[in-house]
């Protein structure tokens, strides 16, 4: 028996899971909602999928093989992950350039400034889309109208998000019962204006419980966020239902399902502690709330989550894990 | 629904390879090398000198201190060397070696196998008997039982708490040794329980054993104040913390022992060592070792006298595979890797493990992407990245605010990880770097 062996401390036995089995699980639980998105807006969600998730691969390769000087992890798939989440937070009529600029501000600024991947502090799909929102708002709030098999990509016909219009018609004093808005099935199915990959809660939900079931997420964050939305919007309902949105509408418009499944519960930029997240889901579906009701915007869900991100720190730091026979500190 | 501890775990794949396979005795070696250095606590003292004759249960080394242990000869024989030899630790350590002559046993050993039920010791003198006879702890932290033993002025013991989970994946000494020797672990059972003046006993064993479940519920009712308590398959149950969590649901307090919750564990291998200590004068001079490996020809249980080379029980389980990448001393998420197989059994080996050469090595760094699963497994609530990261920076005072103590070291953490992090590593590293600190801050 004179074989070398091999000498590593313990545990010498390990899960099978990796960062690139998880990666791509996203990128499986994503297909449901992109398939949503060819069906309901056509042509326009593949060519501005397709660009976001190209740019935001090669740019991560180009800058941490030229500007960085390290080994391209591009075959991690986060990269591809933060592409697909950018495109589906894009409108499909958006000019091409505007999704190349997203995708180098999301992986340069919002992801590879801060050292790559498990370092950035925002979301970095987030921090692409909102640079957009805020430097371009025009091309930004142009929704295409869903409409089965379109072919044309820039000339869509566009209209207003329902949360638009019902945001405009309170403004205007309407009462909530009496806004024209596309019935709760065809909105739960993805029947509405919006961002490419939000409309559809039914296909973002298969795609979430696949997550949920394949371990890759948990259910506090995604559950706690619709919770606290449901909750704080039930609020004001109950207060006056004539002067505000129901609960239901709040969940199935807009980014309430994109954003609690796929970008409040982004690894990196979420607390590490069970507790840390319920206070961090409670946080985005208020802020949420209160910016689709009382803020600017019609919707929130983004800059709710990236508000939140920047607690997560704090969070970590104050809100541990309880530790197993924690002794209580007398007085 | 069965009941298991409520935080953290994982479950590895189980591969009880050697489950099925009865326990044979393993022939007599020509040699033996015993370490005096095989329990927790100080090293024994060395009674015999080169050319002795002993006898097999003979003491040969005394216990030297107030945690330490006595050991005996497990073969007849002639001294033929005290030197300095590699254990499993992997340092050399001093060993009395024996050249086998025979099989002659010291007098007053019972080597007649019937049960013998009937507790005719007090239980000082039970304690005494333990000590005597060098029974330590089986299920691989050989902690001196005889301590366990001993309830501190102050507390009060309630419960006996029998380890019989082996969560340790591949491993099934303890499985086969309930199936085997039920009546004898129920009569040890017995004596630790008077012992301790305590009046219940729950024998904690994982559903994945329900052969052992059954034979030993059967027999409970024979035993006044034993139960069985099957468990959900969950690692690290086998843990003291964590067992008496699961079957008491009581929480030892950090840096606390299990008295202080009324509780006190004892291992199966244990409780049978110490049936025969007290009803047959035997001393622990062989134990239950299971030697399995997915690529090993004949995994085994074997009954094998302390000393024995550990090759040999390979050799016995079919000889090395081929594709052999490492041996482990122990089960696979806590055992100790060796670099020599000629290392002897001792007191704490409950297996050793064939793995192959795939599975040898580990997998390529990658960067933390803060999934927080190795908070979510940790069965101590503890933030293993965290610890990580202040270990590797030297941020001490750091990791012991966070409680980097609490460590039970199961590995839940670094197994869990998909971004193949050495977790556990660091946080050794920090923990003896933070007990030194303690220490010289209690010397100060």
């Amino acid at each position: 028996m004179n074989k070398v062996l091999t000498i590593s401390a313990s545990p010498h036995s390990f899960g099978v899971d990796s960062t690139q089995k998880i990666m791509y699980g996203v990128v499986l639980a994503l297909l449901p909602a992109l398939a949503a998105s060819i069906y309901y807006f056509g042509i326009g969600a593949l060519i501005v999928t397709a660009a976001a998730v190209i740019s935001s691969v090669g740019f991560e390769y180009l800058i941490q093989k030229y500007v960085m000087k390290v080994k391209p992890s591009i075959s991690d798939g986060s990269a591809m992950v933060t592409g697909l989440l950018l495109a589906f937070n894009l409108p499909t009529n958006i000019p091409i350039g505007l999704v190349i600029l997203g995708s180098l501000i999301s992986i340069g600024v919002g992801k590879l400034s801060f050292g790559g991947i498990g370092q950035n502090p925002f979301n970095p799909a987030l921090v692409g889309r909102v640079f957009l929102l805020i430097s371009y708002p025009v091309q930004m709030t142009s929704w295409p109208k869903p409409i089965i098999g379109r072919m044309n990509y820039l000339d869509a016909e566009t209209g207003a998000t329902p949360l638009a219009v019902v945001k405009e018609g309170l403004k205007n004093g309407e009462s909530f019962s009496s806004i024209d808005i596309p019935a709760y099935l065809d909105l739960f199915f993805g029947y509405l204006g919006g961002c490419a990959g939000e409309i559809s809660a039914f296909a973002i939900l298969i795609g979430g419980i696949y997550m949920l079931w394949k371990k890759i997420i948990t259910w506090h964050i995604p559950l706690t966020v619709l919770g606290s939305m449901v909750f704080f919007s039930g609020l004001l309902y109950l207060i006056n239902p004539e002067g505000f949105a129901d609960p239901i509408f709040h969940l199935i418009t807009g980014g309430a399902m994109l954003g609690a499944f796929f970008m409040a519960t982004d690894m990196v930029s979420s607390p590490m502690s069970v507790k840390g997240q319920i206070i961090f889901a409670i946080g985005i579906g208020f802020l949420t709330i209160v910016i689709r009701v009382f803020g600017a915007y019609p919707e929130g869900v983004s800059f709710a989550i990236l508000i939140m991100n920047a607690f997560v720190p704090l969070l970590n730091t104050y809100f541990k894990p309880k530790r197993f026979g924690e002794v209580k500190k007398n007085g | 629904m069965l009941k298991t501890f409520p935080k953290g775990g994982v479950h590895p794949p189980e591969n009880k390879l050697s489950a099925q396979a009865a326990i044979e005795v393993f022939p007599i070696p020509p040699q033996v090398v015993i370490p005096i250095a095989q329990h927790i606590g100080a090293p024994s003292t060395i009674l015999v000198k080169r050319g002795d004759m002993v006898k097999t249960g003979q003491i040969i080394a005394k216990t030297s201190g107030f945690v330490s242990a006595n050991i005996h000869s497990s073969v007849s024989g002639k001294v033929s060397k005290i030197e300095d030899v590699v254990d499993s630790s992997g340092y050399k350590r001093p060993c009395v070696i024996i050249d086998t002559e025979g099989d002659e046993w010291e007098e007053g050993i019972s080597r007649d196998a019937s049960l013998n039920s009937s507790i005719a010791l007090e239980p000082k003198e039970i304690i005494e008997r333990v000590l005597e006879k060098g029974i330590v702890g089986m299920g691989g932290a050989t902690f001196p039982s005889h301590i366990k033993l001993n309830v501190p002025s102050g507390k009060k013991a309630e419960y006996l708490i029998i380890n019989g989970v082996e969560c340790e994946p591949y491993l099934t000494s303890d499985h086969r040794v309930m199936l085997e020797q039920p009546e004898q672990l129920m009569v040890g059972i017995q004596i630790i329980m008077k012992a301790l003046g305590v009046s219940k006993a729950i024998i904690g064993i994982e559903n994945n054993k329900p052969d052992a479940i059954e034979t030993l519920n059967k027999l409970a009712p024979s035993y006044p104040g034993v139960s069985v308590e099957a468990l959900k398959v969950q690692y690290p149950q086998g843990g003291e913390k964590q067992l008496i969590k699961a079957t008491i649901n009581r929480e030892v307090p950090s840096g606390g022992l299990p008295i202080d919750v009324g509780a006190v564990v004892h291992n199966v291998g244990t409780a049978i060592a110490i049936y025969e200590a007290v009803q047959k004068n035997k001393p622990l001079i062989e134990r239950v070792v299971t030697v399995t490996g997915k690529s090993l020809a004949k995994p085994s249980n074997f009954l094998v006298r302390i000393g024995t080379p550990i090759s040999s029980l390979i050799e016995a389980a079919g000889g090395l595979p081929e594709d052999t990448g490492k041996v482990i001393n122990g089960g696979p998420m806590m055992g100790k890797a060796l670099s020599n197989l000629d290392v002897p059994v001792t007191k704490g080996t409950s297996g050793v493990l064939i793995i192959r050469e795939e599975e040898a090595s580990r997998k390529e760094i990658a960067p933390c992407i803060r999934c927080a699963r190795c908070t979510h497994v940790c069965p101590m609530g503890l933030e293993p990245y965290l610890l990580m990261t202040v270990s590797k920076n030297s941020i001490w005072e750091k990791a012991e605010k966070n409680d980097i103590m609490d460590c039970i070291e199961c590995g839940s953490c670094s197994y869990e990880c998909p971004a193949n992090r050495p977790l556990l590593d660091y946080i050794r590293l920090g923990k003896s770097k933070v007990s030194q600190i303690i220490r010289s801050r209690r010397q100060s």
